[in-house]
């Protein structure tokens, strides 16, 4: 399988060697990009499938289909799993493991052992917390005191199984930072990195800094449990909202873990498929850096009715909606970038469209929850539900969806058919605001979150909502068996379908083990697309 | 449908106001931006594949404006935001204080005259009242859809909201902090009363509110009162264990305490139990049973043990 491109070496795709351990052993960051993808990819499938069990519950009133308790399990399942095995993880380190380097024009990584050993770490988490489905928590993702130090479920292993999961995300920040910072190629200045590493850059930088304080905390929550230290505990002088303080100073930098990796992808596929520069590209770039400083400085919104003081809630009022600047900046500069440009509806870019029109309705609706009167309604109704699952869904799992189309020839050496992915992405989009539009009126209306029963005049817009997820549901199935069926017999891929300026495009599609026979030496940024006047 | 629960407290229009204006702001930049995204989607769709398109890279212009215009709008959001929530935070002096706690899975209010309600709070029309709440056990919220108010309860200390009703009517009480197993079942009622039926409800009188229920047979007004009275949060009727022991079948069965002794569970077990809670706890419960002293008329206890000798 001589490749056309190279004159007088051999080629050696980086798939080409096969058996398990020469993928569990595997320190090329391609590999260790796809473990993590199968892994992800298993875990949102698999919390999926909680997700539609959980809804088909709430399709009446009353308990039918499971009793109060094991809804609560389902929910707790649901939001753990997707937040802590698919979402954080996510596109930083499936998609930037496999682009980084590539991207910057380098062989690897600059830890590959260490990239080897924090993939390893995760399947450990996840273990553990395989061990802890044996008599499952009920506490929610949020993992609220009192309740999760008490209830009699099991607690500690889940959350020992996220801590562990936690250095994971750690470690992987840790060498993101180094290989941005080390391994660029000669003439590959900053202002010449593609969007998506400054994305991958900000968002490693959160992962650091913010997972750490997670980790400690769930560890806390764990003594309380084992050891009877009253951290959070009054009767032993503790503080039941301190772990809320603790819990939010990550998880809310976790949402940005989240988002701004989708936005590097956004960045890279627009361009492409419009065959324009990006627009504003230094405002993209710095707003990405924008955004993750000031998430580690607006943790409390989630907290307005927790019992914080008025002056607190305030000053955090307000910096939410500092943050909300930077964020619609973006989506402007995304649609300008359309201008004039000679746009070819991949399904790539619909994905990527798709995610500036869904991703918008997220953040509009942030506005919402940010303002302190407003909140205090809507706080823990399903508005806040259906505002996250527009900016993970709309947003982050757009992106990914997208990455996994505009990459897969370049990933897999193989096309999908397009076709059908087109009408897995029409399913997915119509499913997706079928299940979650009306979920905003339904907060509006008072209807809480959590509820494993609900009042009879809440019952057409939640059986409305059940159904919508039917149909998301047959969109990601649809999906995944395309991207699966292109594996086993789709075409063989050219080296650049979609005419990318960016380095990972300039190698053979898969590309080779050591990505570069020669190190690049760049002299223009990746967006040099369109005629200069 | 409604969009909105009806106004029915003096903070409600206030927070619709906010409401509504994020929602007009909103609604501009979203139709702004979805007709832009797809009107360009559509007028520069590829008609060639060897097309020429211009070398655009952006315009700072452009990039100050999109920044200023959001930015001061944005700041109008919070100032607003902020000063209706100020006056949700500061209830006159002159309110009437109720005090609220909320355990798994039901609300109890002690009203300054020394009554006692579970589950609904009595209200007058027009009168603020201030609600000092507490929770004994985890985390709880209180939450009224049609007073647009909310505030978490918290172990350990006390958290305060006040409202001034201002229509006459019942409104749902729901609690939004997730806390267990019966957290959606945790509902309660506010009854906001006309002055004069409030004067009456206050001087202890059963009012309006057991009009229609006074010619139920026993075992009937026993079912309502389980549910209305919040037993159903700890009592199951299928014989599954929640906080407490299960009605199903329980009637003339024999029950082991404490401290191993045993006991029929006969008409006076059952009236002691609602009345004196702690006296005789069923081995492997915890003694958290509230008292309904002065909440159930002897009436409401006749009734409630008709009702559990129905279930088998």
């Amino acid at each position: 399988m001589a490749n056309h491109t190279i004159a007088h070496d051999v080629y050696v795709p980086f798939l080409e060697k096969k058996g398990i351990w020469s993928w569990l052993l595997s320190t090329d960051h391609k590999r260790i990009g796809i473990m993590y993808l199968i892994s992800i990819s298993f875990f949102f499938l698999v919390a999926g499938v909680f997700a539609l069990m959980l809804r088909y519950e709430l399709l009446t009133p009353v308990s039918d289909f499971v009793q109060p308790h094991t809804y609560n399990v389902l929910f707790t399942l649901h939001g753990s799993i997707m937040v802590f095995f698919f979402i954080v993880p996510g596109l930083a380190a499936s998609f930037g493991n496999f682009l980084i380097p590539l991207m910057i024009g380098a062989p690897d990584v600059a830890f590959p052992k260490l990239n080897l050993g924090s993939y390893w770490i995760y399947l450990l988490g996840t273990l553990i917390v395989l061990i802890a489905l044996a008599k499952p928590a009920d506490t929610g993702w949020t993992f609220y005191t009192p309740y999760s130090a008490t209830t009699d479920t099991d607690v500690v292993l889940i959350t020992l199984g996220v801590f562990v999961l936690g250095f994971s995300s750690i470690l992987t920040g840790l060498n993101f930072i180094v290989t941005i910072h080390k391994m660029r190629a000669p003439g590959m200045t900053w202002h010449r990195l593609p969007l998506f590493i400054w994305a991958s850059y900000a968002t490693s930088v959160l992962q650091l800094l913010a997972t750490p304080v997670v980790g400690i905390t769930l560890l806390l929550l764990i003594t309380e449990r084992t050891l009877g230290v009253g951290f959070f505990d009054p009767a032993k002088g503790g503080d039941p909202v301190l772990f809320q303080n603790f819990f939010w100073f990550y998880s809310h930098p976790a949402v940005y873990i989240m988002i701004i990796p989708a936005m590097g992808v956004i960045s890279e596929i627009i361009p492409v498929f419009a065959r324009k520069p990006i627009f504003g590209y230094k405002a993209i770039a710095y707003s990405s850096l924008g955004i993750a400083f000031i998430s580690f400085l607006v943790w409390a919104h989630h907290m307005f009715t927790s019992g914080i003081s008025d002056i607190a809630a305030t000053i955090f009022s307000f910096l939410t909606f500092l943050v909300a600047i930077p964020t619609a900046i973006k989506v402007f500069n995304w649609t300008a970038t359309l201008y004039k440009g000679s746009i070819h509806l991949h399904s790539a870019m619909l994905y990527a469209l798709a995610f500036v029109f869904l991703f918008t309705i997220g953040g509009l609706t942030g506005l919402f929850l940010g303002a302190l009167a407003a909140d205090i309604h809507l706080h823990d109704t399903y508005f806040v539900v259906a505002h996250m699952h527009y900016v993970m869904i709309g947003g982050t799992v757009m992106g990914f969806f997208g990455a996994l189309h505009f990459w897969y020839p370049k990933w897999f050496g193989r096309m999908f058919n397009e076709t059908v992915a087109k009408i897995a992405w029409l399913f997915i989009f119509i499913g997706f605001n079928v299940t979650f539009f009306p979920q905003f009126f339904l907060g509006v209306q008072g209807m809480p979150r959590r509820y494993a029963t609900y009042p009879a005049e809440f019952e057409s817009l939640m059986a409305l909502s059940t159904y919508g997820s039917w149909i998301l549901g047959a969109g990601i199935f649809i999906m995944t068996v395309n991207l699966i069926a292109g594996l086993i017999n789709g075409e063989k891929a050219p080296q650049n379908p979609y005419g990318s300026l960016s380095l990972e495009w300039q190698v053979p599609s898969p590309p080779p083990l050591e990505n570069f026979e020669e190190i690049p030496h760049v002299t223009d940024w990746s967006y040099g697309y369109g005629k200069k006047k | 449908m409604t969009w909105i629960p009806e106004v029915a407290s003096n903070l409600a229009s206030k927070v619709d106001g906010v409401l509504l204006l994020i929602t007009l702001l909103s609604l501009v930049f979203f139709i702004l931006i979805t007709v832009v995204l797809v009107y360009f989607a559509i007028k520069y769709r590829r008609k060639r594949e060897d097309e020429e398109t211009p070398y655009i890279t952006g315009s700072e212009p452009l990039e100050i404006i999109w920044t200023v215009i959001p930015s001061i709008l944005l700041i109008v959001l919070f100032v607003y935001g902020y000063v209706v929530f100020k006056d949700m935070r500061t209830p006159p002096k002159d309110s009437v204080e109720i005090t609220v706690q909320g355990k798994q899975w039901l609300w109890t209010f002690d009203y300054y005259n020394g009554k006692k309600t579970i589950n609904e709070l009595y209200v007058q029309y027009n009168r603020p009242v201030r609600l000092v709440m507490e929770a004994p056990d985890v985390l709880h919220s209180f939450f009224v859809p049609a007073f647009r108010v909310k505030q978490d309860l918290v172990p350990g200390r006390y958290t305060q909201l006040w409202f001034t009703p201002t229509k006459i009517g019942t409104f749902d009480i729901f609690c939004a902090e997730y806390c267990g197993t019966g957290h959606s079942a945790m509902l309660g009622k506010v009854i906001v009363l006309s002055p004069e039926a409030y004067e009456i409800w206050e001087k202890g009188v059963k009012a309006d509110e057991d009009a229609g229920v006074a010619s139920l047979p026993p075992a009937e007004l026993g079912a309502k009162i389980y549910k209305e009275k919040g037993c159903n949060a700890c009592h199951s009727l299928d014989g599954s264990t929640l906080v407490g022991p299960s009605f199903k079948g329980i009637f003339g069965h024999t029950v082991e305490l404490q401290d191993g002794s045993k006991v029929d569970v006969d008409e006076n077990y059952i009236r002691e139990s609602i009345l004196e809670p702690q006296a005789q706890v069923v081995k492997g419960f915890a003694p958290v049973m509230p008292s309904f002293k002065g909440i159930l008329s002897d009436e409401d206890v006749t009734a409630l043990v008709a009702y559990i000798k129905t279930l088998k």
